[in-house]
């Protein structure tokens, strides 16, 4: 009895974050904020593939550019940036990892550390 | 196993791909790597372009810090300031802010006479920094820019106790301003990169020699060693000139004259 009450919570903790997952992600930055990529047609690649993949997209730059010197490119963190951060009513940019801004609203939600800007910048330039 | 060994079998190996490109192309009709796109580079950077330097200390004035300044603004170290909280007088920040160009000044005791140079990283073909480095982020690009891959840095500073031109810095703490062309963080080593972002944007010069010449002085030529026709590789051609710690058989890529 003990066993199968803790499987049913387990089920229902995992109904529970199925149900919950898609809603966040659906939180639409391209209506929420003002930065170029709410009026950008698309990103550089469709938006389920860049939830899941933009990390391997960077990583996969950064080598590139940093070993190469290949810069001309759609997949660089200063594009995400460029394309991505809000400006503020003073009409400068906000941080993309201010609280509640592109990058750190899902990194805060699925606790991911967003190691990019402890040495990248975080507005355009 | 011994160095020279190595260097032999380096030295073998790196002809190869230069004698079949040669034989190539018809008799008398090699192709220079003169051809730089003014666009942000696409395609990975290449062995047939080996960037280097010419320092004449003859030219280089007492008490001028044009290249210096242009460096450090260049590449955002003059936004890193001595940390809050640190020792009020500024003599330890004085000894561990990144410099990634120092002028220095040379005194012959015997006749007295006063040299002044630049001295950054010498972009070595046999860089000590990447032989010593455990991560492999020293690491020299094709094209002979000697960098620092920060993403694979671990801060273990063994690059710098081996090189021998003292040319690299460590960021010992936070940086608050990053600037686009210079991520720079915590924890990690760095040091002259030849202004690779502008290289990179199709620029073939560097905000030293723009200062420099600026000032009048024209002290540093930059430019594609491997193509006889670039300005740099003209000058070597012409005047006597070393490298610095030639003895070490390093062939650092910035060479000097009037020292």
């Amino acid at each position: 009895m003990q066993y199968s009450c803790s499987i049913s919570k387990l089920a229902l903790l995992l109904l529970l974050f199925l149900v919950a997952l898609p809603v966040s992600a659906d939180k639409n930055w391209r209506i929420n904020g003002n930065s170029k990529a709410t009026k950008a047609e698309a990103c550089v690649a469709p938006v389920p593939e860049m939830r899941r993949n933009h990390m391997e997209m960077i990583e996969h730059q950064r080598d590139i550019t940093v070993h190469q010197g290949v810069r001309q490119t759609d997949n660089s963190l200063h594009g995400c940036i460029d394309c991505h951060a809000n400006v503020d009513e003073k009409g400068s940019h906000i941080p993309v990892n201010a609280e509640g801004q592109f990058c750190a609203s899902c990194h805060g939600f699925v606790a991911a550390k967003l190691d990019c800007f402890s040495c990248h910048a975080t507005v355009p330039k | 196993m011994s160095d020279k060994t190595n260097l032999a079998r380096r030295n073998f190996l790196a002809k190869l791909p230069a004698a079949a490109a040669t034989a190539a192309i018809a008799p008398g009709a090699v192709l220079h790597s003169a051809d730089i796109e003014a666009a942000p580079r696409s395609e990975p950077v290449t062995s047939k372009v080996r960037w280097g330097m010419l320092v004449d200390a003859n030219k280089c004035a007492d008490g001028c810090s044009a290249c210096v300044d242009a460096c450090n603004e260049e590449n955002g170290l003059d936004l890193h300031t001595n940390p809050e909280g640190a020792d009020a007088d500024a003599t330890k920040w004085d000894q561990q802010k990144p410099v990634w160009m120092r002028s220095v000044k040379l005194k012959d005791l015997q006749s007295g006479k006063i040299t002044n140079l630049p001295m950054m990283c010498q972009h070595c073909e046999h860089p000590p920094c990447q032989d010593v480095c455990p991560t492999g982020a020293s690491f020299r690009r094709a094209d002979g820019v000697v960098l620092v891959d920060r993403h694979t840095c671990i801060g273990c500073r063994y690059c710098m106790m081996a090189c021998p031109y003292k040319a690299r810095s460590f960021i010992h703490e936070n940086v608050d301003i990053k600037p686009t062309l210079a991520p720079r963080g915590k924890g990690c080593v760095e040091s002259c990169t030849f202004c690779v972002h502008r290289l990179d944007n199709g620029q073939t010069t560097t905000a030293c020699q723009d200062a420099c010449a600026k000032e009048g002085h024209n002290a540093i030529i930059f430019g594609d060693l491997n193509d006889p026709e670039s300005q740099v590789a003209k000058a070597l051609k012409k005047y006597p000139n070393q490298q610095i710690r030639d003895d070490l058989k390093l062939n650092p890529g910035v060479h000097y004259t009037g020292i």
